[in-house]
């Protein structure tokens, strides 16, 4: 069965949303490049749960509302109203990358609205002595093996499909880049480690062991800043996107951690 | 016709092997490479060669702002400017300009293009660029996707800064500032003119039509490269019915001048090839952040491509920019060198093809010494300058230039002055 699509709005923003499989509701939000495609590690996670992907502002589906977002507290907003809009309140939010950085924010901020939290190498966190790739400072041709471990994933993500339009397609994948620069740029920080014990719900850290992109080292600060009990799983044989590296092992690692 | 000098203050003493073993002029240029001890000298060269232009007659000089840059050693123009002011008298003082986004607030350029404009007596020439991607992106941190929002909201707090005569709050998106009262306040009234540098975006050329700002197309790639982007700019002007007065527009040329032919092509390969091979050597990771080009013109760019290769089939014109030889830098047109009759020659012809009334002009660029510079700049203002000096005066107008205080009314700078011509 196919996902199914449909339009939400909130915080006077429209956003796209793909739905599949029942069970547990999990709200996604995607990572780097967000989701120009549905993907095998989602089709793994609707197997035994129902999942929500929420395409944030500027990322694909999103449209341009993220000219309108100024700050990280508009991006927060942002995020947290299209999450309950897409009817996923007191359910749990899980957050790849650049995604992740805003589903920590929204647990952080509205700890009563996260039922449980999912963070796959969530961007938010800078430390000086190992600090994260520039992904933004990339020639186009280096950005596949730097998000991922298996050469070729990250650029079948953003490839056109052959029904796309061939001027729009390319302007709406560098969209997609702007959109988390927006609220990322210069350095991938939020200074998300000052907040992070407003987290009060069950989390999961999942990191790829080979990423390049953002330490895996870094998962030690988030399990000792949550306030809630959290779990870390390192995925080998995974680069910073380890949902297309690896996407069986990300989708058993939630569902497991869902069922415990 | 308006006759410019334009200094860009490059680093002289780039190693040979730096494009080999450096990845980048600009952003992460290794601070190893800088000596400053050699950059006290470099810098009061390059001021000496400015008043060297200034004593030459040339209209104007003209600084501009860049950071962590190996061939702009100016990130911070304004303080050349001032330096300028008190050591020239009648030369236009073009500054080329400050990226206003980078202000915070941007209420500082609008006090201190004032204050030049006061000690000037009112010779400033008020340059707004957007700022180069690795200027403002990743030298200064500035966020790409705002960079825009923030630069037209700079610009009309600057400007209603400048114009508003009572204090007032200012409740912009991204600057804040309950009391704004510029002191000083600029001579030139309503303002000093606003001269815009851009790369070509048909939105810039229509802002700069709508607030009657002066367009300068700042590219080191020579008229060559630059014809179509000019004629862009002069379609557009057409449809949206403004006149083709040349003064809208400005134009940066790299020449080089020698008594003959042979010496030109002899003196000017090594600063020629200084440049272009080192100085331009920028990592491209550095030229895309996302946002900072507007998707209408990526969607031009994208579109375009057939438009454009019609168009240079059309106009003949197909240029390369990645020259690094020298005769290749020659041939596409980046560097014009020769003879002052073949120059002057050329520069005529390409300022009426282009319709340019604001000439810039790169007389030292690379590693040229101070020697060959006010060579090439002496010889240029006695032979190439009186040729073209009449071009455009006889029918237009140029609205755009410094009103300075009468002389009589000037106050009389008191400093040692260099001697002009050595």
């Amino acid at each position: 069965m196919d996902h199914t699509e449909e339009t939400i709005s909130a915080f006077g923003l429209d956003a796209r949303v793909w739905r599949k499989g029942e069970g547990r509701k999990i709200g996604y939000f995607a990572g780097f490049a967000g989701l120009p495609k549905w993907g095998p590690m989602l089709d793994a996670l609707a197997a035994t749960n129902e999942v929500v992907a929420i395409s944030l502002p500027g990322f694909p589906g999103g449209g341009r509302g993220h000219l309108q977002l100024d700050s990280l507290f508009e991006w927060s907003l942002a995020a947290h109203d299209l999450f309950c809009a897409a009817g996923c309140r007191g359910e749990t939010l899980m957050g790849a990358s650049v995604g992740g950085a805003l589903a920590a924010e929204v647990a952080a901020v509205w700890p009563d609205s996260v039922g449980k939290l999912v963070l796959l190498a969530p961007f938010g966190l800078y430390d000086d002595d190992n600090p994260p790739t520039d992904p933004w400072a990339q020639r186009g041709d280096k950005v596949d093996a730097l998000m991922c471990e298996t050469e070729g994933l990250y650029n079948e993500l953003i490839k056109r499909p052959g029904n796309a339009d061939s001027v729009e397609w390319p302007i709406e994948m560098t969209r997609a880049r702007e959109a988390s620069a927006r609220y990322l740029w210069p350095n991938s920080a939020t200074h998300l480690e000052k907040r992070l014990s407003r987290i009060k719900c069950d989390t999961l850290v999942l990191w790829g062991k080979q990423d390049k992109v953002q330490p895996p080292e870094y998962s030690e600060t988030l399990r000792e800043g949550i306030s809630g009990m959290v779990t870390t799983q390192i995925i080998g044989k995974a680069g910073h996107m380890a949902e297309l590296d690896q996407p069986d092992a990300v989708a058993a690692a939630v569902s497991q951690f869902l069922e415990g | 016709m308006k006759l410019m000098w334009f200094h860009l203050m490059p680093y002289t003493e780039l190693p040979d092997d730096f494009r080999d073993n450096h990845p980048s002029v600009w952003v992460d240029i290794h601070s190893s490479l800088f000596d400053p001890k050699r950059a006290h000298h470099m810098y009061n060269d390059f001021m000496d060669e400015l008043e060297f232009a200034a004593d030459w007659g040339f209209d104007a000089i003209c600084v501009n702002e860049h950071h962590s840059n190996g061939y702009g050693l100016m990130p911070s123009p304004n303080l050349i400017a001032s330096a300028l002011a008190r050591r020239t008298t009648d030369t236009a003082l073009c500054v080329m300009g400050n990226s206003i986004a980078l202000y915070n607030p941007p209420t500082r350029v609008a006090e201190e293009f004032a204050m030049l404009d006061c000690i000037s007596g009112g010779r400033l020439i008020a340059g707004f660029p957007v700022g180069s991607p690795m200027d403002t992106c990743f030298a200064f941190g500035q966020n790409p996707s705002m960079l825009r929002q923030r630069y037209m909201e700079a610009h009309d707090l600057i400007v209603k800064a400048w114009t508003e005569p009572d204090t007032f709050a200012f409740n912009g998106r991204f600057n804040q500032q309950r009391y704004v009262n510029v002191w000083p306040r600029p001579i030139q009234q309503p303002h000093p003119p606003i001269w815009v540098p851009g790369g070509g975006s048909v939105e810039t050329w229509q802002w700069c039509a709508e607030m009657d700002y002066v367009y300068c197309y700042l590219s080191y790639y020579g008229y060559k490269a630059g014809m179509q982007t000019m004629m862009g700019f002069w379609e557009e002007m057409k449809r949206i019915g403004k006149d083709r007065n040349p003064y809208r527009a400005g134009f940066l040329q790299f020449v080089g001048v020698a008594e003959t032919e042979k010496e030109a092509y002899d003196l000017y390969r090594e600063p020629a090839e200084y440049f272009y091979g080192r100085c331009l050597h920028v990592d491209p990771r550095f030229a895309t952040p996302p946002g900072y080009t507007t998707e209408a013109t990526q969607r031009a760019g994208i579109e375009g491509q057939i438009g454009r290769v019609a168009r240079e089939q059309k106009t003949n014109i197909a240029v390369s920019k990645s020259a690094r030889e020298y005769d290749a830098i020659l041939d596409n047109g980046y560097v014009i060198t020769g003879t002052p009759d073949q120059v002057a020659e050329r520069l005529r012809a390409i300022a009426k093809e282009m319709n340019v009334g604001h000439l810039m002009m790169l007389l030292q660029f690379g590693n040229m010494s101070k020697q060959l510079t006010q060579y090439n700049t002496r010889l240029f203002a006695e032979k190439v300058m009186p040729q073209l000096r009449d071009l455009f005066d006889d029918e237009w107008e140029d609205h755009w230039w410094p009103n300075p205080m009468a002389d009589e009314d000037r106050a009389k700078v008191s400093a040692p002055r260099m001697q002009a011509a050595e």
